[in-house]
């Protein structure tokens, strides 16, 4: 038994992304045939082309028929998939495994969320019949254990703590700033952040995703057959997940400074895909900053910072887009946005801008031309229970 | 012998001060304070509390469970099955409501004194009232529990030794179902009932026991018509001084409960070989001639009432009013949760109602909070909610909501016990489970 990886073995062609907005205007429907429409376009092949489809979405659709209904597929596979905020990455996964397989000669992987439907703010689980004794907390409650639990440890002081926090969200920010698809374009200082009221935790909704709607959509085929799409193909390095079990939260061993589910996927990703120091090999990284206490943990369960010093590598603007190693050089969920099922697909459209030299000179990553290799991460659920999606694609 | 082997009450950490209403209401309310429960309690909750605390420490097999209240959450549903279930009583064991009114908690009482002995008696209520009217500011909410035995395992505490009743239908207080108050008769006529009935029964109590009124010890007179207990008190031959107080100063008259409370209270003060009547007014009355024991000095109350009475926390008077509905405030702009699954709920019974895992009961431990949180998004039926990772004494861990506390009180390291709440109603079902609540007594 053993985690083999497809490394090399699978290519994305082509891909496309909706800007993450509050579309009031638009349906799923809307934004998965102007996803669709882009990356079928960018690999050059039609519907019809396209042997089998895999559809990521965690509340905008129940079946395969969510997907092949707008897009009037003809007698085509469409399997939706769902795995909590890891959803998008999840139908990639499960598309390259099937042309990996040889299954399928070509294969879509589409992830789509309308949320600004249900008539409330933020994101709203769907119910499970269940015995009435689940937590009722918010996502920003629980990752809000963080930020103390993480001071306390490494003795950051409770004021510096939140200028590193707020520090995360302004770098985002301004990342999203420059970035057309982003949902917030506006710069934020740290002060103006660290100004604003908690609502769960110490966290402000400055430190939490911004809550949209999107969708974003990848082409892959066999990496053989990659040139007769594009010039520029993403060749898939590594595609990870690990389901937890939800101990962290009986556990009293935990302590809310790291998560185990991502460091478990991140070593098994860099085994795949070959890397030994992801720090200094990665080109860039996308990672799921739900809150900014999140991104900063991740920092470290990554592999980027060692245990402690994130907090110090964040105020010396390490991740920054001209820093050593860019993260979220998109604006992240922070600032990009977060439909639930598209987010692991946007992550990835960002590597493929990025990589392949298309991401605009204002926005370009700092060690573009030196590296070749972009990490997608991307988690669902809480400290203690989640799940985590580590992918690395690169253009060598 | 048969006689009570253990007590137990529970006051809401909440008071409201009486005089807060006149400003908001416009008349009304008045000196001293009311206990005031909890938004996530209700009858049945505090029943748990009372009883609980009734049982711990007393080493009496449990053989039956009466649960008395004229607030039922539920009607045609039994309450006293989530009380049974609470306490993880043995399914052998049954549960009872006694429904309805105070006297309720007498029926449940008798039954108890005539039936198996190791019988958990709790009475418990939730008074409400209109704002500004004399049942807001005279109520309480409160539960009390006696734990009735034979002495064959745990010793009895005080011997029941006479008994006495008398009834007669007439028409001094009603409240239709629903209502949040009472409508009442001309206050003069109740009185004219009321005090020959409490002489009358009062007598064959004690004409029971053969006791003179002038040897009784303590004598508690409990009702909802307080002109009549005093005229009764009066008129019943004890001295004044050894009439119990009713409380009403800081904790309120909790109707159904106050018979039990008023008890507790005064075996709370007692000492072995004395004689407590308790003496309770309504639709009649009924009285208890207890005869206090020798191990009444060594038993430890696992929840004194005076202690209870020094440990509460404010309320507002706006705050209690959206509590018990009385004024509707906006609701969290969140989804209301879904009603739980009878079925999912059924196959968990252990957790959901016991708090028991494999490991052990995480109900009767104690824990420190390890971290914790303040969500203000989330929805709760009063928010904030403050939720805490607690880790319990014997190494589980719980990640869990706390009540009883004000959001800037919480503290990492603070000590708590579990207390069984409702967390939320939905169609119409009381989502019952456990919570944390700082631990404020030394127990």
């Amino acid at each position: 038994m053993a985690s083999h990886g497809i490394r090399d073995r699978v290519a994305i062609v082509g891909m496309g992304c909706t800007r993450f907005a509050e579309h009031f205007d638009k349906s799923a429907d809307d934004l998965m045939r102007e996803a669709t429409t882009e990356a079928f376009a960018g690999a050059g092949v039609t519907k019809d082309d396209v042997d089998a489809y895999w559809l990521g979405t965690a509340q905008s659709g129940m079946s395969g028929i969510t997907l092949a209904r707008p897009l009037q597929l003809e007698g085509k596979p469409v399997t939706r998939v769902e795995n909590y905020c890891a959803t998008g990455s999840e139908a990639l996964r499960q598309a390259a495994y099937a042309v990996a397989s040889g299954a399928y000669d070509v294969a879509m992987a589409v992830g789509v969320e309308k949320v600004k439907d249900s008539g409330y703010q933020g994101l709203n689980a769907f119910p499970i019949p269940n015995d009435g004794t689940q937590r009722s907390l918010t996502a920003a409650a629980m990752f809000s254990m963080v930020a103390p639990a993480y001071a306390k440890r490494y003795g950051v002081p409770e004021d510096e703590m939140r200028t590193v926090l707020a520090r995360i969200a302004s770098k985002n920010h301004a990342n999203g700033a420059r970035n057309p698809k982003a949902q917030f374009r506006r710069e934020m200082s740290v002060e103006q952040i660290c100004g604003m009221p908690a609502v769960a935790g110490g966290l402000s909704v400055f430190d939490c995703a911004g809550v949209a709607d999107g969708s974003a959509a990848a082409v892959v085929v066999r990496a053989e057959d990659a040139h007769r799409h594009t010039d520029k193909p993403l060749l898939i390095k590594a595609l990870s997940f690990v389901a937890g079990n939800g101990s962290g939260l009986e556990d009293p061993g935990y302590d809310y400074t790291y998560f185990p589910e991502v460091a478990a996927s991140a070593a098994d990703a860099y085994a795949q895909a070959g890397i030994t120091d992801p720090r200094a090999e990665l080109a860039m990284a996308e990672v799921h900053d739900c809150f900014t206490t999140t991104e900063l943990v991740l920092m470290e369960d990554l592999g980027f910072s060692a245990r402690g010093t994130a907090w110090k590598e964040v105020l010396a603007g390490t991740f920054d887009r001209d820093g050593e190693l860019p993260v979220n050089p998109d604006g992240g969920l922070k600032s990009f946005g977060h439909p639930v099922g598209a987010s692991g697909l946007r992550m990835l459209y960002e590597a493929w801008l990025q990589l392949r030299g298309e991401a605009p000179e204002e926005r370009r990553i700092s060690t573009f031309g030196q590296r070749s290799l972009a990490l997608t991460h991307n988690l669902g659920g809480y400290p203690g229970e989640m799940v985590s999606f580590v992918g690395i694609v690169g253009t060598d | 012998m048969r006689g009570i082997v253990g007590w137990g009450v529970h006051l809401p950490h909440r008071r409201l001060d009486r005089s807060q209403i006149a400003a908001v209401a416009g008349g009304g309310g008045g000196k001293g304070t009311r206990t005031v429960a909890s938004y996530d309690e209700d009858s049945t909750t505090m029943a748990v509390a009372a009883a609980r605390a009734a049982l711990r420490g007393v080493d009496e097999p449990v053989r039956g469970l009466w649960l008395a209240t004229t607030s039922p959450p539920y009607v045609d549903k039994s309450n006293a099955t989530a009380v049974h279930a609470a306490l993880r009583l043995d399914r052998s064991v049954p549960a009872f409501d006694a429904a309805g009114s105070v006297r309720s908690t007498v029926g449940a009482l008798f039954a108890a004194i005539a039936g198996r002995c190791g019988v958990v008696v709790a009475a418990s209520d939730v008074r409400v009232g209109r704002p500004g009217g004399p049942d807001e500011s005279a109520g309480a909410d409160a539960a009390a529990a006696v734990l009735l035995g034979d002495g064959d395992h745990a010793p009895v505490l005080a011997e029941v030794v006479g008994v006495g009743s008398a009834t007669e239908e007439f028409l001094d207080r009603w409240r239709v179902p629903g209502d949040p108050a009472s409508r009442v008769w001309e206050e003069r006529f109740g009185e004219t009932k009321y005090v020959p009935l409490g002489l009358e029964a009062l007598k064959v109590a004690l004409g029971q026991a053969a006791v003179e009124a002038d040897a009784v010890d303590a004598l508690v007179i409990a009702g909802l018509h307080e002109r009549a207990c005093s005229s009764v008190a009066t008129k019943s031959g004890v001295a004044t001084e050894r009439i119990v107080d009713r409380l009403a100063a800081t904790v309120g008259n909790p109707g159904a409960a106050q018979p039990l409370l008023l008890l507790a209270a005064a075996l709370e003060k007692a000492k072995p070989g004395q004689t407590i009547v308790l003496l309770v007014l309504s639709d009649g009355a009924d009285a208890v001639v207890l005869r206090t024991t020798d191990a009444l000095a060594s038993y430890q109350p696992a929840s004194p009432v005076e202690s209870q009475i020094a440990t509460g926390s404010p309320v507002s008077y706006g705050r209690y009013l959206a509590w018990r509905g009385m004024l509707p405030v906006e609701p969290p702009r969140r989804p209301e949760p879904a009603r739980p699954s009878a079925s999912a709920a059924g196959r968990s019974g252990d957790w959901k109602f016991g708090l028991s895992t494999a490991q052990g009961v995480l109900a009767e431990q104690r824990g420190t909070v390890t971290t914790f949180t303040v969500d203000k998004l989330a929805y709760s039926p009063s928010p904030p909610v403050v939720f805490a990772v607690v880790d319990f004494d014997d190494g589980e861990r719980l990640p869990v909501e706390v009540t009883d506390v004000d959001a800037d009180e919480v503290q990492i390291g603070m000590r708590v016990e579990m207390t069984f709440r409702r967390l939320f109603t939905a169609d119409g079902i009381a989502n019952y489970f456990w919570k944390a609540r700082p631990l404020r007594e030394d127990r």
